[in-house]
């Protein structure tokens, strides 16, 4: 249809009548002595063949200033016959590019004159050329206001689109009053216009809402499409813009289901459908409309269930007019508070569109169900075949789009599938998503892994694939995560030596290969492994290994730490000569990164002065703790083998205790110390929980529990769970002291399993007066994201009857409203 | 609503500019040529929107109002670090690419077929129109623009209600 050879003719039969005829007419340019020149000026026509035909760009502004000088000259004449002709080249080459803001005071000159072509490209130089920061533009309001009273539609309408398009705010509101009238006039035309002018004034001052609020009741009414449309868009904006319209509004919601209805089923008229959709345009506004009125509100939504049902299940899509409709009404039907069963139907839809033919379609499919996959899983879950198909889009936003989708809907059910899914796509997307795909399939593996060997296998692959893109934090995951898996150590060593031996470039692989090496490689050299093929390695190969990694100029400092360390290890676990580590320590001994350096002097020494202690500082690591993530079950009992298989230091007594403490928690049970009885003493003052005028009761929903009693120190623990945080348990510890003595530096601490978190918050004081005084509270926060059982260990101190006394117990009948 | 609507060639001539929301001249000068820039390299098996990378549009924002001229330029130096609030919905015919710039949350697919209906009006009122018909008659494609479009929003979509008024101001001259 378009064609860009295109004919003449068909401009020139259009020609503007003002410049149709053909003769000269004389521009005089100012002259002192008074003679006038006549220079002929050129038609609009001629002019821009005159500029098309400049080759080059230096021509074109030769001719461009030329013309505009003429412009100017003519413009301080003053002549009113070809003003508009003058403006109208004016404009052409301010289009191009070029200044023309001496042609501001024209436009005004030509929107007052009576004349309707004057009138058309004044008000068009207007909306081209003033805009707010103009000083002029305020000028043109009396002109403006002028035209909008008489009464020629077509006049009015330009006043109307002029300031729409370029009002400002006083503009608005010296003029809303005219707007107004014009609303309820009977042409049509008119108030199409005026309706949107509307809108624009609104945006510009939104105090003139109350205005134009009470007219939009009656403008429903209208059958016209063109003033229905503008109609909806108004009351839109006036919703989005105050509350209280909205309140109001919300009382149209049948008629504008009505409304829709109709269009749906009987479709209004033929000349608004487009491609067989009766007049889509309409419908979305429609439905955005519907959308912002029913968030948030029961009856709302509930009025415009069926309807979105139908509209949703009757709409043709085989054009793109039919699925532009449907879209909205999905979008409509996730943000409002929609019955459960439209919502699959709505997921269904999205689910559709992307098996669609059109790329525009699954576009907006996928950056929707991006959108919902959070609030509707499940249904999101069923296309998960589909979604992974789109990874493999050529269109980069598409496949990104795809990424992100796929990974929300990784779970610990399809996470193999998903995760080979994944590292397929690793390999041959684009660079820039490489670092968010391979983060991605980290964090999945580490939430979801089935199995300690699949997890490392993973990482594994990730870090050859990408080894570049992945987070700093990689290796340092991989390490703690090769650590705790003691069973298997030698399956890794193996599959790391390989790796390694194969390249040597990928910095994130090395370093952990290093460190893998250094830690066990004796397990390397023993030669078998049920899980791998076997692996004969010599320790001539290992150790010519590590230094090709320290020499290579590929190898990052931090890299070069590694396997200098590496090798300084495998200096105990090998059973060889260690000369040749020896030699290579020194070397480096020498070298001039400062690091290096002094991590080759001190293990010099190590090897010259302190080879007696070489064994014992270069054994195996313990792990280390990581900060904060969860841990699972499996980690938690390797890591209590390993704390008891190392000699680890404790330094006070009293930590060590703690540490008794925590062992008994990890669910290794039965062989510590038996908590001591705990019998209520049979004779004492059984004082029921005095009332505490200074702690607050909390609320009685989970029973309370005395845990203990001596002596007449009694301490209760009272438990409340929040409902806004279903994982927190909040225990108020209280002792209370109904003795004849005081109780002194009276400390109260808690241990919890490892899963839990615990805070202990200062207790309210630490003297317990004697015969039944303020008691000390103290709060304890637990976390319990697991709903795990809870078990509490409790250990007191306290000076009491001149005798300093410590209890540790486990709290037991804990009520299981506690971590239900 | 609409920011603005562009059409330009695929030499990056502006055919026609109309702007809806308040914009310097360079300003202006600066988003045609970004526009051109990111339009022209994309082909077909690229989608019909230019969205930021990251995908997840945060709710409408709007542009910093009323800032001085020289900050908002500072605030252009990046055509993704604006179109984080506006995305880009073009459509080409032949030689020439009609871009309207939208808010984020706005429906893609419904402003795509605002575009061929408008394109289909352009070809009733020209009579199988070309790039030199809104060349030389562009104050006429203005008028069917404001027709069509206002206030930044869809007026008219009859296309045959659009062709009667337009022959009817055209006997006005």
């Amino acid at each position: 249809m378009l064609s860009t050879n295109g004919s003449r003719g068909g401009a020139g039969t259009h020609a503007w009548c003002g410049i149709s005829s053909r003769s000269v007419e004389g521009v005089g340019c100012g002259d002192p002595r008074g003679q006038r020149m006549v220079v002929p000026s050129l038609k609009l026509q001629d002019l821009i063949e005159e500029i098309r035909g400049a080759k080059t760009q230096a021509q074109e502004r030769e001719v461009i200033q030329k013309e505009c000088a003429h412009i100017r000259a003519s413009f301080r004449d003053g002549d009113p016959l070809h003003r508009h002709r003058q403006l109208a080249k004016l404009l052409y080459v301010h289009m191009l590019g070029y200044p023309a803001h001496f042609g501001q005071m024209e436009c005004l000159k030509l929107i007052a004159s009576p004349r309707f072509t004057d009138k058309r490209v004044g008000y068009l130089g207007a909306m081209l050329l003033l805009d707010e920061r103009q000083d002029a533009h305020l000028l043109i309001t009396n002109s403006i206001k002028n035209d909008l009273s008489q009464g020629i539609q077509a006049v009015q309408g330009l006043a109307l689109c002029t300031l729409s398009t370029m009002g400002s705010a006083e503009m608005c509101r010296d003029l809303a009053t005219e707007v107004e009238k014009l609303l309820l006039q009977p042409s049509s035309y008119v108030r199409k216009k005026a309706v949107l002018t509307a809108v624009h004034m609104i945006r510009k001052v939104p105090e003139l809402s109350n205005i134009f609020l009470p007219p939009c009741a009656q403008l429903l009414h209208e059958r016209h499409h063109g003033i229905l449309l503008g109609t909806i868009t108004l009351i839109t904006e006036l919703c989005e813009r105050s509350p209280a319209a909205l309140k109001h509004f919300r009382k149209v919601v049948p008629q504008l289901v009505k409304i829709l209805r109709t269009l749906v089923t009987t479709g209004y008229s033929t000349e608004h459908s487009i491609s067989g959709v009766s007049d889509p345009f309409l419908q979305v506004r429609i439905l955005r409309l519907l959308r912002i009125l029913g968030r948030n509100h029961e009856e709302s939504s509930e009025t415009m269930n069926d309807l979105l049902a139908q509209v949703a299940t009757n709409t043709d899509t085989s054009r793109n007019a039919g699925s532009a409709v449907l879209f909205e009404t999905v979008l409509t039907i996730m943000d409002i508070r929609s019955a459960p069963g439209l919502r699959v139907l709505a997921v269904n839809i999205l689910g559709r569109f992307l098996l669609n033919n059109d790329k525009n379609i699954r576009y907006v499919a996928l950056t929707s169900l991006l959108r919902m996959v959070q609030s509707d899983h499940s249904a999101v879950q069923r296309h998960r075949p589909t979604v992974v198909e789109c990874l493999r889009e050529p269109d980069a936003s598409l496949s990104r789009r795809a990424l992100e989708l796929s990974l929300a809907l990784v779970n610990s059910s399809n996470v193999r599938a998903m995760t080979q899914e994944l590292q397929s796509f690793l390999e041959s997307c684009p660079p820039d998503l490489r670092a968010d795909c391979a983060s991605g399939i980290l964090l999945a593996a580490e939430r979801f892994a089935p199995t300690k060997r699949w997890h490392i296998d993973t990482i594994l692959r990730v870090l050859t694939t990408a080894g570049i893109y992945v987070r700093d934090d990689a290796v340092a995951n991989l390490t703690q995560l090769i650590g705790g898996a003691q069973e298997l150590h030698a399956y890794s060593v193996r599959r790391l030596y390989s790796a390694l031996a194969e390249d040597i470039s990928q910095q994130p692989l090395v370093q952990v290969a290093a460190w893998c090496i250094g830690e066990y490689g004796d397990l390397l050299l023993e030669g078998s492994c049920e899980e791998t093929e076997p692996l004969q390695v010599e320790e001539e190969e290992v150790l010519a290994l590590l230094e090709k990694v320290l020499q290579s100029h590929m190898s990052q400092p931090a890299t070069r730490g590694y396997a200098l360390t590496a090798l300084m290890k495998l200096s105990t676990r090998l059973r060889g000569d260690s000369n040749r580590i020896r030699q290579v320590v020194s070397i480096y001994g020498s070298c001039l990164d400062v690091e290096l350096q002094q991590r080759a002097v001190e293990y010099n020494t190590l090897f010259q002065k302190y080879d007696h202690m070489r064994a014992a500082i270069l054994e195996k690591m313990p792990l280390v703790e990581r900060g904060g993530s969860q841990v699972d079950g499996e980690a938690k009992e390797s890591k209590e083998a390993q704390l008891s298989e190392t000699a680890l230091v404790s330094t006070e007594p009293q930590a060590s205790k703690l540490l008794d403490l925590l062992d008994l928690l990890d669910g290794t049970s039965g062989d510590a110390q038996p908590p001591p009885p705990l019998d209520p003493s049979p004779g004492g003052a059984l004082v029921h929980l005095l009332d505490l005028p200074g702690a607050p009761p909390p609320p009685p929903s989970i029973p309370n529990l005395r845990v203990f009693e001596r002596e007449g120190l009694q301490l209760n623990l009272s438990f409340v769970r929040p409902s806004g945080t279903p994982a927190l348990l909040l225990i108020m510890v209280t002792a209370t002291n109904t003795s004849g003595a005081d109780v002194t530096h009276f400390i109260c601490q808690a241990a919890v399993p490892k899963s839990f978190q615990l805070q202990l918050q200062a207790p309210s004081g630490d003297t317990l007066p004697a015969q039944g005084g303020l008691p000390v509270t103290q709060l304890l926060r637990i976390l319990n994201p697991n709903k795990a059982p809870l078990r509490l260990k409790l250990r007191l101190t306290y000076n009491h009857f001149g005798q300093s006394v410590q209890e540790i117990f486990e709290v037991n009948n804990l009520p299981v409203e506690t971590w239900q | 609503m609409i920011r603005f609507i562009l059409i330009q060639n695929r030499a990056g001539k502006t055919r026609l500019a109309k702007w809806y929301m308040q914009f310097d001249d360079d300003e202006k000068q600066k988003l045609i040529e970004e526009v051109h820039a990111v339009v022209t390299v994309r082909d077909a098996k690229h989608t019909n929107f230019v969205e930021d990378p990251c995908g997840i549009a945060l709710g409408p924002v709007g542009i910093i109002p009323d800032l001085p001229v020289s900050r908002s330029l500072a605030h252009l130096h990046n055509l993704f670090c604006h179109f984080r609030n506006f995305k880009i919905i073009y459509r080409r015919y032949a030689g020439l690419y009609f871009c309207i710039c939208v808010d984020v949350n706005d429906n893609n697919l419904a402003y795509l077929e605002a575009i061929h209906n408008f394109v289909e009006v352009l070809n009733e009122y020209f009579h199988n129109v070309c790039e030199l018909d809104l060349v030389f008659n562009f104050y006429k494609v203005y008028t069917v623009v404001d027709e069509m479009f206002l206030a930044g929003e869809i007026r008219e979509t009859s296309q045959t209600k659009v062709l009667k008024q337009l022959l009817m101001l055209q006997s006005l001259e």
